[in-house]
């Protein structure tokens, strides 16, 4: 298995999608051009700037562009640069993307993917380092992934491609750089399925994306005092594998949920309201979430590391757990 | 006058094909009146010689999209009767199953690939199905229908001017009907021709008379074969107005009766009779058949739907995504 980074799994996961399936096509604000971080760097050369589309500043448009090819028979990738502009496109994903299978009593199927950027690092301010994942997962008829390493990155883009539904596909951009081992050869991952990367016996972390890595150091931190932890990363928040989260809980008795998305009505408050529904009698102490305050990120870069979730606040709680 | 001789079969048949859509439509305001039709309804009573004007000259494999009076639209596409009319009342026999309704048309057989709720949402899809046309080079083209209401709102503007950037064949059609519910299309902008924001993004374009239906065809048909040829997209603003209210239900107390008889007095159906008659292209025998036909095709289509079942209760939350069970 070769190493890759995070960043050149899902170009890897592009390249090969676009050459299996002349259908797929790439659209975006200077994709052709390789984009701002680089992820499409290349495919223009290999495709032609005919399916590796730059476009006008158009988000909304865009997005329902890609939507009237979906019904077409195309298979457009959409990127959205930030996640924070996907607010231009949320009429058309919410009102077209979402419904139009349903609406169409199924006569109309629309297999977009959304590629798009989140992410708080590198101090980029309110309008650049969003976390809007519960948004969406919010939907009916949308699904949300949110790969925390390179192997899901690549297994999961290439599975939503191939997708008949419209998945929006949420990269962490403080995770572009990390590296890691990614399978050899036609490698999927299932949309919707959980993945345990840590097995443990006291308490469950759930964590999401760039969270994921600091759930895992703090797990190795607490097992130095004794606790033994499972991580899961459920990779896909909609549709979530309830199955495996509740399985866990129910041999730990106890959970923690990070996520930089705010506290409020974030995707750990379903999370916990699912847990309480199939496991309340299993466990020894409430479910706590680790996550953003409410409020907008800020610039300031000290202010930015007070925001996030850190090691050393997800070591104090599960360590309140036990009391 | 059209580009090509219409012999007098052709233009009956246009008729014939209005007069589908202004039974059809009357059917459905009297079913709603009774109750028998429940929802948020806008008909195109009034307008449709935009919609078969610009429809009778597409092949069945090119794209249309609407808006939200779009009954008239998917049925000049070739949509069918029962199944539209099941769909507008809710019933398991319509074209989505009951799931879409009056705004939410999707007739996909007839090449009607959808209708929205949003104003000016369709604009975009267009533009989507324009572009894979092109790159498929079947020589398919997309037309969308949509009111001077969606000319104020940003995805047109930004749609006219992809389509334009992109040169994709794709036709905007535009039903200026002078109001966007209550208001006058004065009191949203200073532009009072549409069609003055296709120049702006180098767009072919003409204003037309849309209650003259062999004016729309000319302008469609020209249109047609600019878009075909692959110089881009077209955008035709057809003139006319909706002799019912907003919504089904609307006074439209808005509107001056002096306003309205003076547009009772171009209805495209009544005008286009006329027409025929000067030319004696048709006897009052043959227009007396076409009209009893087109009614008893809608009587027809009300039984169907309303001896249709509902929707089964499962069917709630099935379909939510493409997924095999
Ligand atoms: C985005 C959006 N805003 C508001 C509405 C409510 N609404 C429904 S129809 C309409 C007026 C539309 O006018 P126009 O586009 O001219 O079409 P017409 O009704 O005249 O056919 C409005 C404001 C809507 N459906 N969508």
């Amino acid at each position: 298995m070769p190493e890759q980074t995070y960043l050149e799994a899902i170009r890897a996961g592009l390249h090969e999608e676009m050459s299996r399936d002349s259908s797929v096509y790439v659209l975006g604000e200077d994709v052709a051009l390789g984009g701002p971080f680089g992820v499409t760097k290349g495919l223009s050369e290999g495709f032609g700037v005919h399916r590796v589309v730059n476009t006008p500043i158009s988000e909304g448009t865009v997005m329902g562009l890609a939507i009237g090819a979906a019904t077409a028979g195309l298979r457009p990738v959409v990127e959205i640069m930030f996640i924070d502009f996907i607010t231009l496109a949320m009429d058309q994903l919410v009102n077209h993307a979402a419904k139009l299978h349903y609406m169409s009593g199924g006569q109309l199927k629309i297999p977009l993917t959304v590629r798009v950027q989140c992410g708080i690092s590198g101090a980029m301010g309110a309008h650049h380092s969003q976390s809007l994942e519960s948004w969406l997962a919010h939907v009916p008829g949308l699904k949300v992934v949110m790969p925390s390493n390179p192997a899901d990155a690549k297994g999961l883009l290439k599975a939503a491609i191939r997708d008949d539904n419209p998945v929006i596909f949420i990269e962490h951009r403080g995770l572009y750089r990390t590296r890691g081992k990614v399978p050899d050869g036609d490698h999927l991952v299932p949309i919707g399925r959980a993945a345990v990367l840590r097995e443990g016996k006291q308490v469950t972390i759930v964590a999401l994306a760039n969270t994921v890595g600091v759930a895992l150091a703090a797990a190795d931190e607490l097992a130095g005092g004794g606790i033994s932890t499972e991580v899961i990363d459920p990779r896909s928040i909609s549709p979530l594998d309830v199955e495996t989260i509740v399985e866990s809980v129910k041999k730990t008795s106890r959970m923690i949920i990070v996520h930089e998305a705010v506290e409020k009505g974030g995707i750990g408050a379903e999370i916990t309201a699912t847990v309480q529904e199939h496991a309340l009698y299993y466990l020894d102490a409430p479910i706590l979430r680790i996550a953003a305050p409410f409020a907008p990120v800020p610039a300031s870069p000290s202010l930015e590391k007070q925001f996030l979730p850190n090691q050393a606040c997800i070591v104090k709680a599960v360590r309140k757990l036990f009391g | 006058m059209p580009t090509r001789k219409e012999n007098s079969k052709d233009l009956i048949d246009l008729l014939r094909r209005m007069w589908l859509i202004r039974a059809f439509e009357e059917k459905v305001s009297a079913l709603y009146a009774e109750r028998q039709i429940v929802g948020l309804l806008h008909l195109g009573i009034g307008q449709e010689a935009v919609a078969v004007g610009t429809c009778s000259l597409l092949r069945p494999d090119d794209y249309v999209f609407g808006g939200h009076r779009s009954h008239g639209h998917a049925l000049a596409k070739g949509a069918d009767v029962n199944r539209l009319m099941a769909e507008i009342a809710g019933r398991a026999t319509g074209y989505c199953g009951g799931k879409g309704g009056s705004m939410h048309i999707v007739a996909l057989e007839a090449g009607f690939v959808t209708a929205t709720g949003v104003v000016g949402g369709t604009i975009p899809l267009a533009l989507g199905a324009a572009f894979a046309a092109k790159e498929k080079k079947q020589g398919q083209v997309a037309v969308v229908f949509f009111g001077d209401g969606a000319g104020q709102a940003g995805p047109f503007h930004e749609s006219l001017n992809i389509a334009s950037l992109w040169r994709l064949p794709v036709i905007f059609v535009c039903e200026n009907n002078g109001y966007a519910e209550f208001t006058p299309l004065s009191a949203h902008t200073k532009v009072e021709r549409l069609a003055q924001h296709a120049k702006t993004y180098d767009i072919s374009s003409s204003t037309v008379d849309g209650n003259d239906l062999l004016a729309v065809r000319t302008a469609i048909s020209k249109a047609l074969g600019k878009t075909r040829a692959g110089t881009g997209p077209v955008f035709v603003e057809c003139l006319t107005h909706r002799l019912r209210g907003h919504y089904e239900g609307d006074p439209a107390k808005y509107r001056e009766l002096s306003q309205l008889t003076q547009w009772k007095s171009k209805d495209p159906v009544a005008r286009f009779t006329r027409l025929l008659k000067s030319k004696k292209a048709i006897t009052d025998n043959e227009l007396q058949a076409i009209e009893s036909e087109a009614r008893s095709r809608a009587e027809q289509a009300a039984e169907f739907s309303l001896s249709s079942p509902w929707p089964a209760e499962e069917e709630v939350a099935t379909q939510v995504t493409a997924d095999l069970p």
